[in-house]
């Protein structure tokens, strides 16, 4: 790398991944992987992510590690980017909750509301 | 079997039959019949669904949608549009009972609209293993910027103006501390980045550089350009292996890219960082410690001046900044120093990141302007203290900082304030108190870390501290006596004005504010002999309340020391004598009949 434009080819080819507005063009989903995620389990459920995306050949979809999003008592957490939605973030996920997410979510478009954070936060109160 | 793909509840109560209900259910199976979805829709006539006014009531699963006042000419619709096409027929739906809206969004919880995300901008975002995610989000630009557009100089100005201040505990303008770096003349000069992060309880530093790493790296490189080193150390706990193992593959990327190594950008520069683990030595986060240590010796501070700048690492001119302090600074090349120096208040710029930790609902990292009230972050951001418990107190700044009472909640966080109300910023642990906790034991806690933790380099801090600590605990033992806390004073100001460096002398601070919000806890467990709290065990009493007690004789079988006796199904009496306070009566009973005083 020797200048600012290789620079921005490596950022052109790579936002499309990261874009995080609404005009993304693919889904990315992340799962928190920092010591809190994993401490609660968060590598299984990476685990089944990648296992799912292969059952149903969504080679498109990027599954990715991320790191703490601050809310560590609510880990694992995972948070859905689709193409015109707003992020939806699900909390205390587990791996038999995945291919749910997957179905409904990734397939279909329709979060599942039971997994989301306001959802848990709302019903969970201490 | 026949795949049911819905059902379609009818409500066959008396009031929804007077409705004309069963003509609706009739028409539904007629109409199901001819769509050819016999098989696929079942039919069920329900009992009163207790809503007789909005009747007659269908329910269609799986969707669970809600038609009220159904008239039998709704019914082809029903069938027609949302049994056949699955499009639910809204205008027919019952809309007064709005249907309960959850934020599904992280974004839309009060937790984290009052943030503000600058340090941990990428964290949570990108994949920290990827050097394009992070070049995607304008990672390494700011370096770019640097080393095309921007003289040395001109990044120690930026820096300067943003008014950007050591994010470790200190709070040193960090500008400042690159010029005296720049202006000091040496053939070697190094940066080290201190992720040593000891304070108990807080972990932002790992979260940053276990979820962007690079932000570290590219803000050290630029560091480097600014004060003229080439070479950079970064100092992390061998106890955060993540985030060790995402800075060696960042490292690896950065070098692969030529972003570190020789002639970076074809500028002519050339910077490389290392990694140094530390084995947790709470001392090694002092800055003189850690070169030490850095170098190879036993991690114990020395004298200053001179002062790193001066002379740091291998006696070359050094500058250590914070990992937080370094994540800023990419972003504040990139969007300008104004901006920066645009967020937060007069003399503290910029966000600072929390860890939340203690008596409270959300626990985790948040990130704020810095101004922002100790009562925003708790309540706003936090959720307030579990349990309906009050709020009685705030640690901030660990085994260095004091504690801000309740009648402080509404102080701005920022440097200069919490100084002046005896505790410090630190590196932004906040750990919460309610009315369970002693304020004397919290005192004793802090102190016993800072016990262990001394290097024993110096005899204030080696033997102070111990001492005081002895008057701690014998204080909370129940054996106080008085002039306890006038010797704790004593010792206090003595430990502080003459240990060597910044651990023993700031250790004494817990135990002097605590002094100064909550003497009167410390009189009452010397003089009353008794824990306002009712925290410390010495002056716990169990006591069997008699009308509660069923004398079912669980406590008596539970008690180790059969401290407990009785007759069954008469109350059982302690023998005060031999309890030695374990509670576990109380987690026996099953009446709550034994009150803890």
């Amino acid at each position: 790398m020797k200048s600012i434009k290789d620079l921005a080819e490596i950022k052109k080819n790579t936002l499309t991944n990261v874009n995080l507005q609404k005009d993304r063009k693919n889904a990315r989903i992340v799962v928190g992987l920092a010591t809190c995620g994993i401490a609660a389990g968060a590598k299984p459920v990476l685990a089944a992510f990648f296992e799912e995306m292969k059952k149903r050949k969504l080679s498109e979809v990027t599954v990715s590690q991320t790191g703490c999003i601050g809310v560590c008592r609510l880990e694992p957490m995972v948070e859905v980017y689709l193409p015109n939605q707003e992020k939806v973030t699900y909390v205390k996920v587990t791996e038999d909750m995945v291919p749910r997410i997957v179905a409904e979510h990734i397939v279909n478009g329709n979060p599942v509301q039971e997994y989301t954070i306001g959802y848990f936060e709302a019903n969970n109160n201490n | 079997m026949a795949l049911i793909r819905s059902q379609v509840l009818v409500c066959g109560g008396t009031g929804c039959s007077s409705l004309n209900s069963q003509g609706i259910y009739d028409r539904f199976e007629k109409k199901i019949a001819e769509s050819g979805l016999s098989n696929e829709v079942k039919m069920v006539r329900t009992g009163c669904f207790g809503l007789c006014e909005l009747g007659p009531i269908v329910i269609v699963y799986p969707e669970g949608s809600f038609y009220a006042k159904v008239k039998l000419e709704d019914v082809d619709k029903i069938v027609s549009e949302h049994l056949v096409k699955g499009r639910i027929v809204k205008e027919l739906l019952y809309h007064d009972i709005p249907e309960k809206v959850y934020a599904t969004s992280l974004n839309d919880i009060e937790f984290y609209k009052k943030q503000m995300r600058v340090a941990l901008r990428n964290c949570g975002v990108i994949d920290p293993e990827k050097i394009d995610e992070y070049i995607a989000l304008d990672g390494y630009t700011a370096l770019a910027k640097c080393l095309t557009e921007y003289t040395p100089k001109d990044v120690i100005d930026q820096m300067k103006l943003s008014g950007l201040r050591g994010r470790g505990g200190g709070g040193f303008p960090t500008g400042t501390k690159w010029e005296f770096a720049y202006k000091s003349q040496d053939d070697q000069k190094y940066v080290v980045c201190n992720g040593d992060e000891g304070d108990p309880g807080a972990f932002m530093d790992r979260s940053v550089l276990e979820g962007d790493p690079h932000a570290v790296l590219e803000a050290m490189a630029i560091a480097g350009y600014a004060i003229g080193a080439n070479q950079g150390y970064i100092y992390v706990r061998a106890e955060y292996p993540v985030a060790v193992h995402r800075l060696v593959i960042a490292i690896g990327q950065a070098r692969e890219y030529g972003l570190l190594g020789k002639n970076i950008f074809d500028k002519g520069f050339d910077f490389d960082i290392e990694i140094r683990l530390g084995s947790g030595a709470f001392v090694c986060g002092e800055e003189t410690a850690l070169l030490s240590s850095i170098e190879g010796n036993r991690g114990e501070p020395r004298p200053r001046p001179p002062f790193p700048a001066v002379k740091g690492l291998f006696g070359k001119p050094t500058i250590i900044n914070n990992v937080e302090t370094f994540a800023n600074i990419p972003q504040i090349i990139l969007k300008g120093a104004e901006w920066f120096a645009s967020i937060g208040t007069e003399r503290s710029k910029g966000t600072k990141v929390f860890a939340l930790g203690g008596k409270i609902n959300n626990t985790g990292l948040v990130e704020v302007p810095m101004g922002t009230t100790v009562r925003e972050i708790i309540y706003d951001i936090g959720g307030g203290i579990p349990n309906g418990k009050k709020f009685k107190a705030a640690q901030t700044g660990g085994p260095s900082g004091g504690c801000i009472p309740a009648s402080l909640i509404d102080t701005p966080v920022e440097y200069d304030t919490l100084i002046a109300i005896g505790s410090m910023m630190g590196s932004g642990g906040l750990i919460v108190m309610d009315e369970d906790n002693c304020m004397v034991d919290i005192a004793k806690f802090f102190l016993e870390f800072t016990v262990d933790e001394s290097c024993g380099k110096c005899t204030p801090c080696r033997i102070g501290t111990r001492r005081m600590l002895d008057i701690l605990e014998r204080i909370t033992e129940g054996n106080g006596k008085e002039g306890d806390i006038e010797k704790l004073e004593a010792l206090a100001d003595d430990i502080k004005s003459s240990s060597l460096c910044g651990l023993g002398q700031t250790a004494p601070n817990p135990v002097l504010s605590t002094l100064r919000y909550f003497r009167d806890e410390y009189e009452a467990h010397i003089f009353k002999k008794t824990c306002p709290a009712g925290h410390c065990k010495a002056f716990a009493k169990y006591k069997i309340i008699s009308d509660k007690c069923v004398g079912c004789g669980l406590c008596a079988k539970g008690c180790p020391v059969n401290a407990i006796s009785g007759e069954p199904k008469k109350p059982y009496l302690i023998d005060q004598d031999k309890c030695i306070k374990c509670g576990v009566c109380m987690e026996k009973c099953r009446f709550s009949a034994i009150l803890k005083k």
